[in-house]
């Protein structure tokens, strides 16, 4: 915020990966009891869940991982890589 | 005014992580975390894989506890290095808490460190501490559904150890149904199913482990 010359912080949005051991509730939880009272406060937390995407090792192809079965949709191979899903990142932050 | 920023918020646990690697590296030292919920046999599995493999293997030990030094004293008599952490509460082990043992620690003398993590079967598996590989232990009293509920765990995890398979006929729990669900979320996961108590199938896993040290030697010396 001192960067960029901000006096009021309005948002801040994060991206949570599906398979992090993020419970969102909590989290905007916690965000609201350490803002309130101080200058902070009254910023909004914004939360995208990532679903978890991977690739196939033996196949090439991109899908959704879905129920956590880390196998391919397409030819069954238990050869994937997690490509997305695992985020916690704070992607980006709207001030005054 | 939107100011994009873009930042792991573990980057700066990440950073110590493999800056903790670079140090094991140069010293030829498998490290593995070991997690679980508590009460699961991690304590219980390093003392015996000590007493199978000390005359082999010179072991290294950090503890992670919330409170209390009685994990680190137990493994400190079986005569190996042990240092215990404290975390004053927080649920998980972090790269700043392991880096901070090394000086109670001659990694030139060692060829194995285990982390022992905080029993807990979320938070440890998010936080690298600059180890190999994670390990877990799902013990049969805690039930079939654990890795439905804990994927994270299961999917970072190199190797599972079911532990209390000596307790089986007491309980409503299917090893076969552990392995689908662990293998669904982590296909490539080795499993054993061992007793600490009886020693049944604890071959097996120091077989395994005597050769992951030597295999990790042996490519860094490439």
């Amino acid at each position: 915020m001192r960067k960029h010359n901000a006096k009021v912080l309005r948002s801040v949005r994060l991206d949570i990966g599906q398979l992090s051991a993020i419970v969102p509730e909590s989290l905007s939880f916690c965000f609201e009891v350490m803002t309130s009272g101080t200058e902070l406060e009254g910023a909004k937390l914004i939360m995208e869940i990532i679903p978890l995407r991977g690739t196939c090792r033996d196949c090439g192809r991109e899908f959704e991982i879905k129920e956590y079965a880390f196998e391919c949709p397409h030819c069954s191979s238990p050869h994937i890589d997690t490509i997305a899903g695992q985020e916690l990142s704070i992607v980006e932050m709207e001030v005054d | 005014m939107k100011v994009s920023v873009v930042k792991n918020i573990l980057e700066a646990n990440d950073r110590i992580a493999q800056e903790n690697r670079a140090i094991f590296d140069e010293n030829d030292l498998l490290v593995f975390n070991l997690m679980s919920s508590p009460g699961a046999g991690k304590t219980s599995l390093l003392e015996n894989t000590i007493d199978a493999l000390k005359e082999d293997l010179k072991i290294g030990v950090i503890e992670g506890d919330i409170q209390s030094s009685q994990d680190a004293e137990r493994i400190a008599e079986k005569g190996i290095p042990a240092v215990q952490i404290n975390t004053g509460g927080a649920c998980h082990l972090d790269g700043n808490m392991i880096r901070d043992t090394f000086k109670e620690f001659d990694f030139d003398a060692l060829d194995l460190l285990v982390v022992e993590n905080v029993g807990n079967l979320v938070c440890p598996a998010e936080f690298k501490v600059g180890e190999d590989f994670k390990a877990m232990i799902l013990s049969v009293t805690e039930g079939e559904d654990k890795p439905a509920k804990y994927p994270l765990m299961f999917h970072e995890s190199k190797v599972l150890l079911i532990n209390k398979i000596d307790l089986l006929p007491y309980v409503d729990c299917s090893v076969e149904k552990i392995k689908k669900e662990a293998l669904k979320i982590n296909p490539e996961m080795t499993i054993f199913e061992i007793s600490c108590k009886t020693g049944e199938g604890l071959d097996a896993w120091y077989n395994w482990l005597r050769e992951e040290v030597k295999t990790r030697g042996s490519a860094r010396k490439q």
